[in-house]
């Protein structure tokens, strides 16, 4: 239930949006000159990331156009918003490094150790 | 004066005064005792006097309004309320239920896991007795009379709790001139110091808030809880109305800066028979005291492990109740609230415990004995001071439930062992006791720093002096305990921590003997914490204790995960107003009415109503859908078919993208006809089909199927938005602008005659999979001439607001036809005897148009479409397919189940499935029962005996072709 500030229409809540999956997977120009690995590749394969993800939604319930978002997947924190066949942006930032991929704060899973105040 | 109010607890009637809680007006009448614990059926009293209660939880009222679980603790009383309590059979002061109690060692924790798990067929005869005895409150078994709200609200800062940081804050915020909104859980502002008799400062915050029109960016609403933290300071609360047709009302915030002020919880102690009604917070007994003028008591004890339980001695002393002795494990305190008891000349025993307590349904006795520094032995004799109300505390918990929610981290103070908040993780802070600040002085500075942080941000400044605080109470260091000791073996001690489902310290060590370290584990084995006050009494004693016994740092072990609700929701207030005929969307087609005056009985499909068949009187289904087919290929049958999607599909490029989507040829669709496509998905696999006609050069109109209309348009947009962006085509859904009436059968074209004698309807002017633009009555109509039933057939497409003029039309003109209408059953009956498919019937996202035995519709000369190279990857071309073939049962009124497996072979065990039933129906022009079905390598088996095992018997059927009626479509043509 975060909020997504649609490029055309502005701050909106998720429930506006439905979520396209990975981004920046495109069509093979070519399909019939592709092996079936490859064609098996566009089609199924996705990345699934903990953490720093680039993501395709779309404003289903409002202007119906497409965007790219960067969203940090165990946060839901997004971290940036760029239009279709624009350029990945740079992100600052790391992909949490912990061994189970959790974030030091944000992700729900309450960490097991604490500092001392 | 006080005005007296009458209520009834367990169908007696007793008095209490307005203004006070129902918890507040049992004590007033003596009444410690209000229920039974969940599994020994213990008798237990009020505890606390606010919503961390766990014991007395009362069912409020009776019939369709009545509620269980309600803490009496919060609800205030009011004249005529009926409360019973809950858990005990056949009444509280009597319950057999409580014979567990005598058997506890045998019910430890797990009890039930470890015995009813085995054997498995049991359960069901276990359960019963298990559920009967071991239930909370009744859920109302009639519809509620009442409404519930829904109410959206955004802020700039919302602050969470009214207490002394909130007020602070909320003052401080009104000035800013940012739209601000203060909930308060209470019915009145004031928090922890409306147990306080001198809280001159509080009243006149409160005074000065409550102002009317003083403050016009400030809202304050009282009882409304916050029970849960969402993403991007997404919260919820429950405003408690209580109002005849409106009980409660959920507030959905959106809050640029979330101010927690949530106070804290008085934390309970850890000693064998703490459970006696009688036993209560100390601060708690005190707000009665103070507040409701309520001296629940005539002798006192007091058992602290710091300071602030003194207050609670020195108040009752001052009211004139004897106050016996106060009990404090610690071996001395300085502080100035334990020098003015000593100065009173009040009773301490320092460095003692209580060990036990005795009395049935009220305490009358506590032991107590002298211990070591470490609290771990026993020294000297105990002794026995009588008493009727034993006062406890234990230190203060911070409530940091809404602080976790937002996912903010916690961390271990190990001075007065709380959990405080340390890393934000949205926008919050959180001020006062809630963030573990506790001293007046304090939660004003803090208080004060931090909302002029958050002004700051906004880009204000508050022209604001800061008043110190100079009259500081120095309070002395607390001493934690986490399990009193106890003369008696440790295995025979009830030492209750979660009061609500009676879990024991002895439990938690035997969950630790059986080998559970992790908390989350231990609280679920033992169920400690998870009862509807999820244990904010006693939450951190339990970490205490797994920490004793494991010898693990308590910041080590960290918490359970906070979860909402902070305090339970009723089902209504989370339902709203969506129930009933607003639980869903219904959408109706413009004859909708028409249907119903004619008995249509209707059928879902998604959210549509459509007409599934209409009845005349004496009419079954079957005889009602013989009749609409039989009339269909006899005379006319008229379908409404409005719900099927449309697409309307203009620009430049609308028929290179049109060969792009569907599998066929596009370009050469000449303007003024029609052709039916198949839509796959880029996997080969079909998503959907539908008839589109060319209207102009670069202006199409494309029907998708009623189901698909959403996903399909959605998709199409994905491809031209993302993949496709040279190409110039714009889409626009036209569903619900046009109304189709579907005119089929042998007669059809007399009727379009009548309806427009102008035109000419001859099969070289209009042939079959053509399309006009046609003026009926005046009204321009989009014609085409397709079929979905084998006849001859016209959908009229009309703007949505004539349809139903033109509908009545039809009727009135075909009346010598013997004019029909049919509903979605015998459409289905039609099409399966021509063998047409259903997406989503037939196909079901793994068949491709080869598996239908369709590659006439799959281009071999186009480069490309969507779903071509799958076509032919390693998967979609291997032999054994299941394909769509027809199948004729042997015995000819034998109606298939769809869905049913198909096999070949009956003999050998385990039998092989080669496919399923897909449609199946009882066809009338045939006399006989058909069905379509996905059979591997089906099409080379046509001709060939399978089987359909049913539970009590086995079906013969021959695999046939799919097209049972007219395979030459004569009728379409002549």
């Amino acid at each position: 239930m975060f909020l997504i500030n649609c490029p055309y229409c502005g701050e909106r809540e998720q429930s506006e949006f439905s979520c396209g999956g990975e981004a920046h997977i495109s069509r093979p120009k070519n399909p019939p000159d592709t092996s079936d690995d490859q064609w098996a590749d566009y089609l199924f394969m996705r990345k699934n990331i903990k953490g720093v993800q680039f993501e395709r939604w779309n404003h289903s319930s409002g202007c119906r156009q497409w965007f790219n978002v960067v969203r940090n997947t165990s946060t839901d924190e997004i971290l940036g918003i760029y239009n279709m066949g624009e350029a990945i942006p740079e992100i600052d930032g790391e992909n949490p490094k912990t061994p189970s991929g959790e974030p030091e704060i944000g992700s729900g899973n309450i960490s097991t150790s604490f500092k001392k105040k | 004066m006080s005005t007296k109010i009458s209520f009834t607890f367990d169908k007696k009637k007793y008095f209490g005064i307005k203004g006070e809680t129902l918890a507040s007006a049992l004590l007033r009448n003596g009444i410690f005792l209000v229920g039974r614990s969940f599994k020994y059926h213990r008798p237990r009293g009020i505890i606390s006097a606010g919503s961390e209660e766990p014991n007395a939880i009362v069912q409020l009222e009776s019939g369709n309004i009545t509620e269980p679980n309600v803490r009496a603790t919060e609800i205030e009383i009011y004249d005529g309320l009926s409360a019973t309590s809950q858990n005990n059979w056949p009444s509280l002061n009597f319950d057999l239920g409580s014979i567990n109690d005598l058997f506890s060692r045998f019910i430890p924790a797990g009890f039930y896991y470890k015995t009813f798990i085995w054997p498995p067929k049991f359960w069901e005869f276990y359960e019963y007795f298990i559920r009967r005895a071991a239930g909370l409150g009744k859920s109302p078994t009639t519809d509620d009379p009442d409404k519930y709200e829904h109410l959206h609200y955004h802020c700039d800062i919302l602050i969470i709790g009214g207490g002394i940081s909130g007020m602070y804050a909320a003052k401080l915020a009104a000035k800013s001139n940012l739209k601000t909104l203060l909930l308060e859980q209470n019915s009145e502002l004031g928090g922890y110091d409306l147990s306080n008799t001198d809280s001159v400062r509080t009243r006149k915050l409160s005074e000065e808030l409550e102002e009317s029109n003083k403050f016009k960016n400030l809202k304050i609403v009282k009882n409304t809880s916050v029970f849960a933290y969402f993403h991007a300071n997404y919260l919820l609360a429950s405003q408690k109305i209580n109002k005849k047709n409106l009980r409660q009302v959920i507030w959905k915030i959106r809050a640029k800066k979330v101010v927690l002020a949530t106070g804290s919880i008085e934390r309970f102690l850890t000693f064998h028979n703490n459970d006696k009604p009688g036993i209560m917070l100390a601060n708690s007994a005190r707000k009665y005291l103070n507040k409701y003028s309520n001296k629940i008591s005539k002798e006192i004890v007091i058992f602290t492990n710091n300071d602030s339980a003194y207050k609670s001695a020195i108040d009752f002393h001052k009211k004139g109740v004897d106050v016996k002795c106060i009990i404090d494990l610690r071996k001395q305190s300085n502080g100035d609230l334990v020098k003015e008891a000593k100065d009173l000349g009040l009773k301490i025993f320092f460095g003692h415990v209580i060990i036990n307590t005795e009395g049935k349904k009220r305490i009358n006795k506590v032991i107590v004995s002298e211990v070591d520094e470490k609290i771990e032995n026993l020294l000297g004799n105990p002794k026995k001071i009588s008493c009727d109300l034993l006062c406890v505390s234990g230190g203060w918990t911070p409530t940091v439930h809404l602080f976790s929610q937002s996912r903010g981290k916690l961390i271990y103070r190990e001075s007065d062992a709380t959990f405080i908040p340390d890393k934000s993780f949205q926008k919050e802070v959180s001020i006062g006791a809630c963030n573990g600040t506790f001293l007046l002085k304090e939660i004003f500075e803090e208080t004060f720093n931090k909302m002029n942080k958050i002004f700051n941000e906004f880009g204000i400044k508050i022209e604001e002096k800061f008043e110190e605080i100079t009259k500081i109470t120095f309070q002395d260091k607390m001493q934690h305990a986490w399990i009193i000791p106890s003369n008696k073996n440790f295995k025979k001690t009830k030492m209750f921590i979660d009061f609500q489902n009676d879990v024991t310290a002895k439990d938690i060590k035997l969950a630790l003997k059986e080998g559970y370290r992790s908390i989350e584990h231990i609280k679920r084995y033992t169920t400690t914490g998870m009862a509807t006050d999820q244990g904010k009494i006693s939450n951190v004693n339990a970490l205490g204790i797994i920490s004793n016994l494991s010898n693990t740092p308590i910041h080590e072990l960290g918490t359970t995960t906070f979860r909402l609700p902070y305090t339970p929701v009723t089902f209504g207030a989370i339902a709203g107003r969506h129930i009933k005929e607003f639980f869903d969307v219904e959408r109706t087609t413009p004859m909708h009415q028409w249907h119903i005056k004619n008995q249509a009985k209707f059928e879902d499909v998604g959210q549509w109503k459509r007409a599934w068949y209409y009845p005349k009187e004496g009419e079954n289904m079957h005889q009602a859908v013989n009749r609409e087919v039989k009339a269909t290929r006899d005379g006319i049958g008229i379908l409404d078919a409005s719900t099927l999607g449309k697409i309307d599909i203009k620009g430049r490029d609308s028929s290179e993208f049109l060969n792009r989507v569907y599998t066929n040829a596009w370009s050469k669709l000449q303007i003024g006809k029609c052709r039916y496509g198949l839509m796959l998905g880029d996997d080969g696999m079909v998503i959907d089909d539908g008839v589109t006609s060319r209207i102009r050069e670069n202006h199409y109109i494309m029907t998708t199927t009623t189901g698909g209309a959403a996903s399909v348009m959605s998709k199409l947009e994905d491809w031209l938005q993302t993949e496709w962006p040279e190409l110039k085509v714009r889409l626009t859904s036209v569903t619900e602008q046009f109304a189709t009436i579907s005119l089929n059968g042998p007669y059809a074209i007399n009727l379009m005659k009548k309806l427009c004698p102008d035109q000419n309807f001859s099969r070289e002017n209009f042939p079959h999979m053509s399309f006009k633009i046609i003026k009926i009555s005046g009204i321009i109509c989009r014609v085409m001439r397709i079929s979905f039933t084998g006849e001859k057939c016209y959908e009229i497409n009309i703007p949505s607001s004539y349809a139903q003029a033109l509908w009545e039309k039809c009727f009135e003109l075909g009346k010598e036809f013997n004019i029909t209408p049919y509903g979605t059953e015998a459409m289905h009956v039609l099409r399966a005897e021509k063998g047409f498919i259903i997406v989503g019937q037939e196909t079901d996202g793994s068949v491709t148009p080869i598996d239908l035995d369709m590659s006439w519709i799959v281009s071999k000369k186009k480069y490309d479409f969507i779903g071509k190279r799958a076509l032919y990857r390693s998967d979609t071309i291997k032999k054994d397919r299941k394909q769509l073939v027809g199948l004729l049962t042997n015995n000819p009124k034998e109606i298939l189940e769809e869905g049913s497996q198909i096999v070949e072979n009956i003999s050998n065990l385990p039998m092989e499935m080669v496919g399923h039933v897909t449609s199946s129906y009882y066809s009338p022009n045939l006399d006989r029962s058909i069905a379509l079905a996905l059979i591997k390598e089906g099409i080379e088996k046509k001709g060939k005996k399978i089987y359909i095992p049913m539970p009590n018997k086995t079906i013969e059927a021959t695999i046939s072709d799919p097209v049972f009626v007219d395979p030459l479509n004569e009728r379409l043509n002549t």
